[in-house]
């Protein structure tokens, strides 16, 4: 059996929210991904804060994605670092580059795919998990594999 | 020499004082301010001055308080007292701190200090123990519970850039535990070999267990005061050419955020602090003799040897596992042992070992070290640098 990239240990997770991130987490609960634009020059920002950091205007276009990612860098997590994540190893956190968004970047994970095959480049295809607090987050897995790995979270 | 800089050679570091390196938890019953006050005392008496010339203090890290430290030690008042802000890049920082508040006249003796006590909460899960936010929202939902996952995401860019390979990262930790082995105070003293590196279990890919650093309590303080009193004092003074500490925007929040550009994300966020530090010190990293590189992970050195200019950007590898780093190399680097085998104190033993070399009293003496680089935290904004001389 080829090793395969598990979903991360959420148990710590909380999601708080205000009112420039909630679009995002509200996006995201209806399964879409949407990430902020810039209302006034066009400049993609993750996370979504309360001024464009290239023109400081703060009005926003939420724009939601096709899913496609570009994996720019991960790791393979073997030690569990605190009690309760042993079930998780190995999981994969990673930096994928979203190339519909001019390539803003998501802290992530990749999960349903077997290691060995993970390199950083690989198309990447978006799936929607849940952490422990109910939250629905965006995660990726292979893109050629996609077909093979969709479920319910 | 070239330019001006205020700073440049106006104040310098005239005592030391340091706990011993306790393995993580190992200084119970000894209490954190217990710890910091007995780190002050002995540079203060390192240095033949009384506690009553405290008149300021510049540090990085926390758990303790300047008031505490006054009403505890019995110093009797205080007309500077700055703390460098930010997540782990300030301890080489404060010294430029300080020596900003002695030339500016705010402050004639100032301790710069830091200290560790890690009972329950670890460092390395530090980022697990963030309360929830808005922001931590974006991260903390990928199993990133502390520095070493998030540093394992740079180093697999930088290999996949240049070609960076697990052997470059050994070199830096075998160099690291050789320089400990010859170092009374180092907390690790058993021979590791390429064998053992390789054998080690797998942390975070690329980072196993050695590519990280160790976890200790302790404390040690630094007393700085200006050039002309230093003459006069117990020991050759150790002149503080540069020191400075911020960073450019684009590593603001790059550890959690990872939207630095293409160029510096494999990086150690360190390139602008260090043009500010050759240019404060008007040198080049051509008249650097010893570095004190802020090791927390193996691939962090990497980084910084090419941030500080001693070899093009990539080829920090290669450079690290050429011997170049070790004690009779062209840069030797992390001489007592680093973070990585000598002690963890918030970058605090770097300004010590820094301190011994140029005076000439080191365990792994270099000859002839003159001018010593020291490095504070890759991490998230400010990070921070320090060109000491004799």
């Amino acid at each position: 059996m080829p090793e395969i990239a598990l979903a991360p240990p959420t148990d710590l997770f909380r999601l708080e929210t205000d009112r420039w991130t909630a679009p995002f987490w509200e996006a995201a609960a209806q399964g879409r991904l949407a990430v902020p634009r810039c209302g006034a020059c066009g400049t993609f920002r993750l996370p979504p804060t309360p001024f464009c950091p290239a023109c400081r205007s703060q009005a926003l276009d939420w724009v939601t994605l096709s899913g496609r990612g570009t994996l720019y860098a991960f790791t393979v997590v073997r030690r569990a670092g605190l009690p309760g994540m042993e079930g998780h190893i190995p999981f994969v956190p990673a930096v994928v580059e979203l190339p519909d968004a001019d390539g803003a970047r998501l802290v992530t994970n990749i999960v349903d795919t077997p290691i060995a095959e993970i390199r950083i480049g690989m198309s990447l295809a978006l799936v929607w998990r849940r952490t422990a607090d109910g939250t629905q987050v965006p995660r990726f897995c292979a893109a050629d594999t996609h077909h093979l790995t969709e479920r319910e979270p | 020499m070239s330019g001006f800089h205020p700073l440049r050679d106006r104040t310098a570091i005239v005592g030391i004082g340091a706990t011993p390196y306790y393995r993580r938890g190992q200084s119970a019953p000894r209490t954190m301010i217990e710890l910091v006050g007995a780190a002050i005392i002995a540079a203060i008496d390192d240095a033949g001055l009384r506690i009553a010339d405290i008149d300021g203090f510049a540090f990085y890290s926390g758990g303790f308080d300047t008031g505490l430290l006054m009403e505890t030690l019995g110093i009797p008042e205080v007309t500077f007292t700055a703390s460098i802000t930010g997540a782990g890049g300030g301890s080489a920082g404060a010294v430029g701190l300080a020596a900003s508040a002695i030339v500016s006249g705010a402050a004639r003796t100032v301790i710069c200090v830091g200290g560790l006590q890690q009972i329950g909460q670890r460092f390395g899960a530090i980022t697990a123990s963030y309360a929830a936010t808005p922001e931590t929202a974006f991260f903390a939902s990928a199993g990133l519970i502390g520095p070493g996952h998030l540093f394992a995401l740079l180093a697999s860019r930088h290999m996949h850039l240049y070609g960076t390979t697990r052997e470059h990262l050994a070199a830096v930790a075998l160099n690291a535990r050789a320089n400990a082995l010859a170092t009374p105070h180092a907390t690790m003293h058993r021979p590791l070999t390429r064998e053992d590196y390789f054998a080690a279990p797998m942390i975070a890919e690329p980072h196993c267990l050695f590519d990280f650093c160790l976890e200790n309590d302790g404390a040690i303080a630094a007393v700085v005061t200006s050039a002309e009193r230093a003459r006069d004092l117990r020991h050759r003074p150790i002149h503080v050419m540069a020191g400075t500490h911020g960073g450019a925007r684009e590593w603001g929040r790059s550890l959690y955020w990872m939207n630095m550009p293409d160029e510096t994300f494999a990086s150690s966020g360190n390139a602008a602090i260090a043009r500010r530090l050759y240019a404060m010190a008007g040198i080049g990293p051509e008249d650097i003799d010893i570095a004190q590189f802020y090791d927390h992970f193996t691939s962090q050195v990497i980084m910084q040897i090419e941030d500080y200019g001693f070899c093009a950007k990539g080829e920090g590898g290669p450079f690290a596992a050429s011997g170049a780093i070790a004690v009779d190399g062209t840069l030797p680097i992390n001489t007592d042992g680093g973070q990585l085998s000598g002690g963890y104190i918030w970058g605090m033993t770097h300004i010590r070992e820094a301190v011994e070399q140029l005076r000439g009293t080191a365990a792994n003496q270099v000859a002839g070290a003159e001018v010593a680089l020291v490095t504070g935290g890759p991490s998230t904004l400010p990070v921070s640098g320090l060109i000491l001389r004799r």
